[in-house]
């Protein structure tokens, strides 16, 4: 069996893992991390991607609410390029009554959140698509966060800093020798190898998964798996983030985030066999418009791209109460000290907004194990770029998106800015001013050039389409992917034809988008969903593509063997 | 007050690009693109554009001067999104809106008219002169390469005054929309639908007032000054109806497009009491000679090739003067290829979009060449100024035609 080795081997590649390897690879650690299929593809690729002020809490959960404003206030700092500094809106309907206002300034004040006590024709000013029946309002500094962007960029710099990224794979064991974890049992998901990782420290970031990892040891937590279904709006129906000021409850959080708008939550719980079948009810979706539609008004007429939903890994640590009133904070628990199991440590709870607090936690426990004296840097060091910042601006450049520019670009500005607005100043390695065929637009709706898309492949470890999508938004817009995700499929086959089959992960890729717009199809989004059918299927003829490479693969198969065997030499290749 | 808003209500915006189903339709149907491979179309600079001009106004791309307004996409379009004129109010809202001279110049057609008032020979015989025209090219970015309409000598709004008292004889009667064009340089087109109406026992009144519709306008982002006038005008068409006119009638295509269309959905000018009673003048007459209203026509014996304006199309109207024209005895008719002429009102006359106006008509002007036609006719007079400079042939409207058959008596 085949045998890698390392300091610390992280399992879960959300924003908690990535922080953790990035943490750990910045203090100098020969890291690992295992992501069972890819990054930010649970619960962080799965939430409104609100950078939360914390005002949120701060009347029902003062302690997070702390922790929210701190991390605010530090991720503004270290990720500018996955953050739009929008502020918030806490918006008072004549339903709800000015008496909860009181509560939520007062709370915000001793949490230490700065806060602005608006009029309605204020608030209007500010928001024009808030509901005009408000009756009154409270600025906060919320703003928004792209969850597969943060991830990806602490991946990449805890890459950049030695570390090892293997994605589909799945931790499947812990190796447990004389009362120590000593490292991991894994598989290779495309292949279904078996390997180990010898490691110093086992780090279980899986979050709303990690009782499963715990298991393996034969140690349990009170998971609460409370689930949170949102959708997504065809447009920026609003620049502010908009909240309802009141108890947290279904549908108040409005959040606006890249080109689209995000309504959510609704908040049930869920048992944990029902974690891998999540679907969006009906009952949910009428919820969050009617709800969603007290915040703004023209969410009513807007067009619904898709319905999702994701599950929250709260850990209640007493037996009553409901989701709701269980803490948003985080919980580190270093089995060494708890569970007289040393070389494992569990990270969970939390939230995304608290991500980079909770792999300093995470990160600090190892260290103390592995006897490392370099201290955490995460919060002030900048991701990989966020750091085009303020050299850049003073110099005036043409184009300029959002605070970001880029040098001397002729590029039309869609071109340029969405890929600076992306990828900050990591635009400059794909955006090329001499080359058209760099340069030639993808995904339209998202402005996707063939530049970004081989970026993400050669530096982003990007391996499917769905893998591409999280990264730069292609498939994303209004027509989710009806022409691009063909178009990108042969692109990624292109480069990638030794380990990636276009048609397999064309289908995998359709199959995911449908599974979002099945429970939003009526009006425009029915009627784009029918013309894709009509294009992909009618017009490309897909299934019989399919057909005729199923029977293909079939004959190929029974003749010939040794493909197999040189697949596995090259992906052993790749991951070494 | 907010271009967004629908109808003027204030609430509503126009959120027509949610609609786009992102079939390119629109784009395969666009006539910059074809010549211009650096305009990105009408779906990316119009629908797509918008959502990413909607995150954040930095997005604004400059290709979308490109845009010739001729609203092709629109009729391109199965989902009815106003590509157009989003692109256009996209160019108003976040583009540059500084004082142009040029712009200005171009566009205030009204004010340029009446200028040029008891001057017009002196007038026209500068703006042909060589030296004249590298001036405008080097000093305000006109191409002078392009030639000038020339200016009537006398206004038809003092043409008519010698046929005015006589239209009230008639029992039924319409108010005639000239616009600028007719008024300043082509007098004749208006006489020509004074007689034309008259033969049929319609009487023709004027407005009060009128003011330049504001198509020129909105091209030049002046949508201010477009709005005013669409209000101005508006009220002066309503103060027609009430006073006894059945109808208001235009003869330029854009001019009724404007009119009737653009006022409420572009500049939000409400125009509901009006707006079911205005008609491009084909419109009207083919619809009396259908009820039996038919003058009596002489054979013209012409082989004439018909233009259709793309406002014309996008207004739905082609069809009504084809029918007219069919009408005609001794008309021999092609029609020809629907292609844009390029010129775009005052766009081709700009220096940087020569080539391409020049480029998008080229089709059109081979065709007419190869035609062996008499005249060429078409419904818009920037149509018309496009075709007779960059053609060997004169540009007659239907309404001219219709006249011929009338008098050669």
């Amino acid at each position: 069996m085949r045998r890698l080795e390392a300091d610390v081997v992280i399992i879960g590649g959300g924003a908690t893992g990535a922080g953790v390897f990035r943490d750990c690879c910045l203090r100098g650690m020969r890291s690992i991390l295992v992501e069972r299929n890819d990054i930010a593809s649970g619960t962080t690729g799965r939430n409104h991607g609100l950078l939360h002020s914390g005002a949120r809490y701060v009347v029902t959960d003062s302690h997070s609410a702390a922790e929210c404003i701190r991390e605010n206030r530090t991720l503004k700092h270290i990720a500018g390029h996955c953050i739009e500094k929008t502020d918030g809106l806490f918006i008072s309907l004549p339903e709800d009554g000015l008496s909860y206002q009181q509560d939520f300034i007062n709370g915000c004040a001793r949490a230490g959140i700065p806060t602005e006590i608006l009029t309605p024709q204020q608030a209007l000013q500010l928001e024009p698509s808030v509901n005009p029946a408000l009756i009154g309002a409270v600025r906060i500094p919320d703003g928004t966060i792209d969850p597969f962007r943060i991830t990806s960029a602490n991946i990449l710099d805890a890459r950049e800093h030695g570390g090892t990224l293997l994605s589909d794979t799945k931790a499947v064991g812990l190796i447990i020798r004389m009362g120590h974890v000593q490292g991991i049992q894994c598989r290779d998901q495309r292949t279904g190898e078996l390997f180990e990782i010898r490691a110093r420290q086992v780090i279980n970031a899986t979050g709303a998964w990690c009782h499963e990892v715990m298991e393996y040891a034969d140690l349990s937590v009170d998971m609460y798996h409370s689930r949170g279904a949102l959708l997504i709006m065809g447009h920026r129906l609003n620049g502010m983030v908009i909240n309802r000021c009141r108890k947290p409850g279904d549908a108040d959080i409005l959040v606006p985030g890249d080109t689209v708008s995000v309504i959510g939550t609704t908040s049930t719980h869920v048992g944990r066999h029902e974690l891998e079948t999540l679907e969006v009810t009906d009952e949910e979706v009428r919820v969050l418009l009617e709800e969603g539609s007290k915040l703004a008004p023209e969410m009513m007429n807007a067009r619904v791209l898709r319905a999702y939903c994701g599950v929250r890994p709260l850990v209640s640590l007493s037996s009553d109460g409901s989701d709701r009133t269980i803490s948003r904070g985080l919980v580190a628990i270093d089995h060494a000290e708890s569970d007289a199991l040393p070389g494992l440590i569990t990270i969970t709870g939390g939230k995304l907004m608290t991500y980079r607090l909770m792999a300093e936690v995470a990160t600090d426990m190892a260290v103390r194990h592995l006897g490392v004296s370099e201290k955490c840097s995460t919060a002030s060091k900048p991701l990989p770029g966020a750091l085009l910042s303020d050299q850049d601006k003073s110099k005036g450049k043409n184009v300029q998106v959002g605070g970001y520019s880029l040098a001397d670009s002729s590029l039309p500005k869609t071109v340029a800015g969405s890929a600076v607005y992306r990828h900050g100043e990591r635009a400059k390695d794909f955006v090329k001013e001499d080359s058209k065929w760099c340069n030639a637009v993808v995904c339209e709706c998202e402005v996707v050039t063939r530049g970004e898309i081989l970026y993400a492949v050669d530096q982003l470890n990007a391996r499917s389409l769905s893998d591409l999508r999280r990264r730069t938004r292609v498939g994303m817009g209004p027509c989710q992917g009806e022409m691009c995700a063909c178009r990108t499929a042969g692109l990624l086959a292109e480069s990638r034809s030794d380990q990636i089959d276009a048609l397999d992960t064309l289908q995998d890729f359709i199959e995911e988008r449908w599974k979002g717009v099945r429970p939003v199809l009526w009006g425009d989004g029915l009627r784009e969903a029918e013309f894709s059918y009509w294009v992909q299927e009618g017009l490309l003829g897909l299934g019989s593509l399919r057909q005729q490479a199923t029977c293909a693969a079939n004959a190929v198969d029974t003749t010939a063997d040794h493909t197999t065997a040189d697949h596995t030499a090259q992906d052993e290749e790749r991951t070494a | 007050m907010n271009l967004f808003s629908l109808n003027g209500s204030g609430q509503n915006h126009d959120r027509s690009f949610d609609r786009c189903l992102k079939c390119t339709a629109c784009s395969s149907q666009c006539p910059v693109s074809l010549v211009r491979p650096d305009y990105p179309g009408p779906k990316q600079c119009g629908p797509d554009g918008e959502r990413l001009r909607l995150k954040s106004p930095e997005f604004m791309d400059d290709a979308l001067k490109y845009c010739t307004g001729c609203k092709r996409c629109e009729v391109a379009c199965p989902s009815n999104v106003r590509i157009a004129d989003i692109i256009a109010t996209a160019k108003q809202k976040y583009g540059d809106n500084s004082f142009k001279l040029r712009e200005f110049l171009l566009s205030h057609t009204d004010l340029m008219g009446g200028l040029t008032r008891g001057s017009a020979p002196i007038v026209n015989k500068i703006t042909s002169l060589k030296p004249t025209k590298i001036l405008m090219d080097r000093g305000l970015g006109i191409d002078q390469r392009r030639s000038f309409p020339a200016y009537a000598t006398k206004s038809f709004r003092s043409t008519f005054k010698s046929v005015a008292s006589r239209q009230e004889q008639h029992a039924r009667k319409v108010s005639y929309f000239h616009g600028c064009f007719v008024n300043f340089n082509d007098p004749q087109l208006g006489m020509d639908l004074v007689t034309v109406l008259n033969a049929m026992n319609i009487g023709v009144r004027l407005l009060q007032k009128e003011k330049c519709c504001g198509v020129p306008l909105v091209a030049n982002g002046f949508h201010d000054k477009a709005r005013a006038n669409a209000e101005f005008n508006t009220s002066f068409c309503e103060q027609a109806l009430e006073s006894g006119s059945e109808r208001i009638v235009s003869s330029s295509s854009s001019c009724s497009l404007m009119l009737r269309e653009d006022y409420p959905d572009m500049l939000g000018v409400k125009n509901e009491k009006v707006q079911s009673r205005i008609s491009f003048i084909t419109r009207f007459l083919a619809g009396e000679f259908e009820a039996g209203n038919k003058p009596e026509m002489k054979p013209v014996n012409l082989k004439v090739a018909y233009h259709s304006p793309c406002h014309l199309i996008k207004a739905g109207g082609v069809l009504h003067t084809l029918k007219l024209l069919w009408d005609i005895p001794g008309l021999e008719l092609q029609q020809l290829d629907s292609n844009c002429c390029g010129i775009a009102g005052t766009y081709g006359f700009k220096k940087e979009n020569y080539e391409t106006a020049q480029g998008i008509g080229e089709p059109l002007f081979q065709q007419i060449e190869e035609s062996g036609c008499d005249f060429v006719v078409t419904d818009c007079e920037t149509c018309k100024m496009q075709v007779e400079m960059s053609t060997s042939k004169k540009v007659l409207h239907p309404v001219n035609l219709l006249a011929r058959s009338l008098m050669e008596e």
